[in-house]
């Protein structure tokens, strides 16, 4: 944990907190249907053009019933769109590596994976995808939910705001206007500024290089039948050979990762995802890449502040959520930092910290940086392989993911999943001092906390059964590619990231199979939908109520008071639940990697 | 059931609206902008030598004779396969790991001519995240030095000066760490950069 760390993580705060208040003032505007933003000489002719073509009312708002149907109906269609480009691949144009038709159960579980933010890659990008599919079938989807989880958040927070409302907004308005002043102008600049810093754009077919010194390599021998051929003892054969070419990847990435970034998707267009020296190349791409994950999230409490005309509440949020980053940051940049103490035995210098998994070029610091980040918002983009960081480095991400990514969180789904820890908040604190819970003039009622906790324990249980299942299951152990402890939590983070819909894995886990590419679509749809049903009912009742004036009893939704409280509940709500399964995994593998020599 | 077909219709319309501005014009726009004013980075970093790809300055080689400088250990595809990014994925108390870095760091201090009990770099021994990562540690590359020269006929001092002109600082001298790109250091002493 050295100085440039230090100072580091103070530059990367400052510059959120620097930016929270402008770009939520900006979100301001764009998620209302009547503000004006200064783009809108060049753009509101063709958001009218939209609506026109859409029969779109942009004055009729809908009830939340109807923004759900709207909702529910647009990932419906993307999921298909998605599921059919995937399986039609090699008849469609872009694809000069001649890739062929994406396997049934890999396209499923692709398609939902980016309509549902998660953006969980069981497929490995370079090897699997045309340009098409990347550029088209996942990109859509790389904009159009991260549009979807702002416009569910807004459309919550409109339902704090408003009193004895019906409706809550009109999602395609909110759809249209997230895609067109918000998304795709900040996504202009930022991709060309990764291109800048090294990352590709372009249509070329994979480039092959010339190898300064040709290398030699084992590969498994293989018979007529491209079976591998195995010796006596069963082990398998191997043969050298010498390479001397290296196949150069290329294709349309810095357009794609500009918006997996801002829209906290994360999908890699590699495999290595951002540790790809081309996905990232620079620290200065580093950097940008972890501030765009925060950017809108950290606007949003802003918005929530001005929204319900109690600033200090949008920074009590703020408040808390940093307090939950620092907490989490700090214990993993400490963990890699301290490293391995098994090979350290061995003679690795000891204050590299654990650089298994890492790039130089990012070091320990960022690499726990991204780490934290990517797991607080529902990104799931790494810079470096979580599989191979310490326990308790690895706990961390873990239990990021398991809060419910509310830390910042995804964009929209970190802000309306907080807001159901602040009604439980002020739910609880109503129990405690035996007064009717209030959240700002609005009396909080058993549907609402109903509602709130629904959404709380389905996520629970989406994570636990799954994972349940699969670790009693042959086709849950086939994948493993660790054994003893570090196996299960490689299993309890799939599930924790498919049904959090944050997409970043314990990479080694060969997910790949049938039964986990539907398993984990099942819990990534469950872990998605089944939360934001719950969050627009709650958002239609709120809206219906009446706002009291705040009185000498009301509990105060800003301060320190409430902050500390509301990560209090995330903790207990969130932590607990998981803590008997964390103890299994990253907690037993701590003690045994420091107080024993067993191996697995 | 009408209020279904009116949400699925409109559903239609704007996904193919959103592809066309969103994945059309939008990439291309990106397309032709990275083409005109960075079109070297847009391409990959090639390195041309004689006129043909010799490689990328951004991805890694797998070196391994006595008078070139070594790499970070790969777990891409076959080792360094630029078409299969990679990590290993092992745990901290995989028996894989510690069976590799065990034999990595004897293979490390022979090479070198460091003694049995000398501390070696942890980026040496280590794999990357990609698989590609086309930098080591500035220690490492030092503790290289004197293998490379030996194999060459160099004088120690003059491929530490190498080492200087191809190690990168920190960005903005705050963020990222400092580093040595193989492939460009190894060029360049083969004369052809």
């Amino acid at each position: 944990m050295d100085r440039f760390g230090w100072m580091q993580l103070g530059v990367f705060l400052g510059i959120l907190l620097l930016l929270t208040k402008p770009v939520g003032l900006y979100l301001y505007r764009v998620l209302d249907a009547e503000g004006k933003t200064f783009l809108d000489k060049g753009l509101k002719p063709v958001e009218r053009f939209f609506y026109r073509l859409l029969a779109v009312d942009p004055k009729a708002e809908q009830d939340w019933k109807r923004y759900t149907l709207s909702l529910l109906a647009f990932s419906l269609v993307g999921v298909v769109f998605t599921y059919t480009v995937l399986r039609l691949q090699h008849l469609l144009p872009l694809n000069p590596q001649r890739l062929g038709p994406v396997s049934g159960h890999l396209a499923f579980n692709t398609a939902v994976s980016f309509a549902t933010n998660t953006n969980w890659q069981s497929y490995g990008g370079e090897s699997t995808l045309s340009y098409f599919s990347q550029m088209v079938g996942l990109a859509f989807h790389n904009f159009a939910s991260a549009a979807a989880g702002i416009a569910v958040a807004a459309a919550l927070v409109r339902g704090v705001a408003r009193q004895t409302a019906k409706t809550i907004g009109n999602f395609w308005v909110d759809l249209v206007r997230i895609h067109l002043y918000l998304l795709l102008p900040i996504c202009l600049i930022y991709a060309v500024f990764l291109v800048s810093q090294g990352m590709i754009q372009n249509f070329k077919p994979y480039e092959t290089a010339r190898l300064v010194e040709p290398m030699s390599v084992e590969v498994p021998t293989v018979d007529a039948q491209g079976q591998p051929v195995k010796d006596g003892k069963g082990n398998p054969v191997t043969e050298r050979q010498v390479v001397d070419t290296q196949t150069i990847v290329q294709g349309p990435m810095a357009s794609q990762v500009a918006i997996k970034m801002l829209g906290t998707n994360g999908g890699g267009y590699v495999n290595a995802n951002a540790s790809h020296p081309y996905e990232n190349p620079s620290p200065l791409s580093n950097f940008f890449q972890i501030l765009s994950i925060f950017l809108i999230p950290s606007g949003l409490t802003y918005y929530l502040g001005r929204m319900t005309r109690n600033q200090r509440h949008g920074w009590a949020v703020w408040g808390a959520m940093a307090v939950l980053f620092l907490a989490g940051m700090l214990l993993c940049w400490w963990a890699e930092s301290a490293g391995n103490p098994r090979l350290h035995a061995l003679g690795v210098d000891p204050a590299y910290g654990n650089m298994e998994g890492k790039e130089v070029r990012f070091g320990i610091f960022n690499s726990a940086l991204f780490a934290t980040v990517t797991t607080d918002a529902s990104c799931g983009a790494v810079n470096s392989m979580h599989d191979s960081f310490t326990p308790l480095g690895g706990m961390v991400p873990l239990i990021n993911i398991q809060l419910g990514e509310v830390v910042f969180g995804g964009v929209g789904a970190g802000l309306y999943g907080m807001l159901v820890f602040v009604v439980l908040t002020v739910f609880l604190a109503g129990l405690m001092v035996g007064r009717t819970p209030e959240y700002l003039g609005k009396k909080i009622e058993s549907y609402d906390v109903k509602v709130s906790a629904l959404a709380v324990l389905l996520l629970i249980f989406d994570i636990m059964c799954f994972t349940a299942w699969a670790v009693v299951s042959r086709w849950g152990l086939a994948g493993l590619n660790n054994a003893g402890p570090h196996g299960f939590s490689e299993i309890l983070y799939a599930f924790s990231s498919g049904a959090g819909n944050n997409g970043s894995a314990f990479a080694g886990l060969a997910a790949g199979s049938a039964w986990y590419d539907t398993t984990l679509g099942l819990a990534m749809l469950i872990g998605r939908f089944f939360f934001i049903v719950p969050v627009l009912a709650l958002a239609g009742n709120l809206a219906k109520k009446k706002i009291v004036p705040e009185s000498g009893g009301s509990f105060p939704v800003s301060g320190m008071t409430f902050s500390l409280l509301l990560v209090g509940t995330v903790l207990i709500v969130g932590l607990l639940s998981f803590f008997p399964a964390l103890s299994l995994g990253p907690v037993v593998e701590h003690f045994l990697m420091v107080h024993s020599n067993v191996v697995f | 059931m009408n209020i279904l077909i009116a949400e699925l219709r409109a559903s239609l319309g704007i996904t193919l609206l959103l592809v066309v501005l969103c994945c059309g014009i939008y990439p291309v726009v990106v397309w032709a902008v990275a083409q005109g004013v960075f079109p070297h980075k847009a391409n990959g970093s090639l390195v041309r030598v004689d006129g043909r790809v010799a490689g990328s300055s951004l991805l890694a080689q797998g070196f391994t004779g006595a008078a070139y400088f070594h790499p970070r250990p790969s777990a891409a595809g076959r080792g360094y396969d630029a078409a299969n990014s990679s990590g290993t994925n092992l745990g901290p108390t995989s028996k894989l790991l510690i069976e590799d870095v065990k034999r990595r760091t004897a293979d490390y201090r022979a090479e070198n001519g460091l003694p049995a009990d000398a501390q070696v770099p942890a980026d040496a021994v280590t794999s990357s995240a990609s698989g590609l990562d086309p930098h080591i540690g500035v220690e490492n590359a030092r503790i290289q030095a004197g293998r490379v020269a030996k194999a060459r006929g160099m004088s120690r001092e003059e491929v530490l000066r190498r080492i200087a002109v191809h190690t990168e600082a920190r960005s903005l001298m705050i963020l990222g760490e400092p580093r040595v790109n193989v492939l460009m250091l190894n060029l360049d002493l083969d004369g052809k950069r």
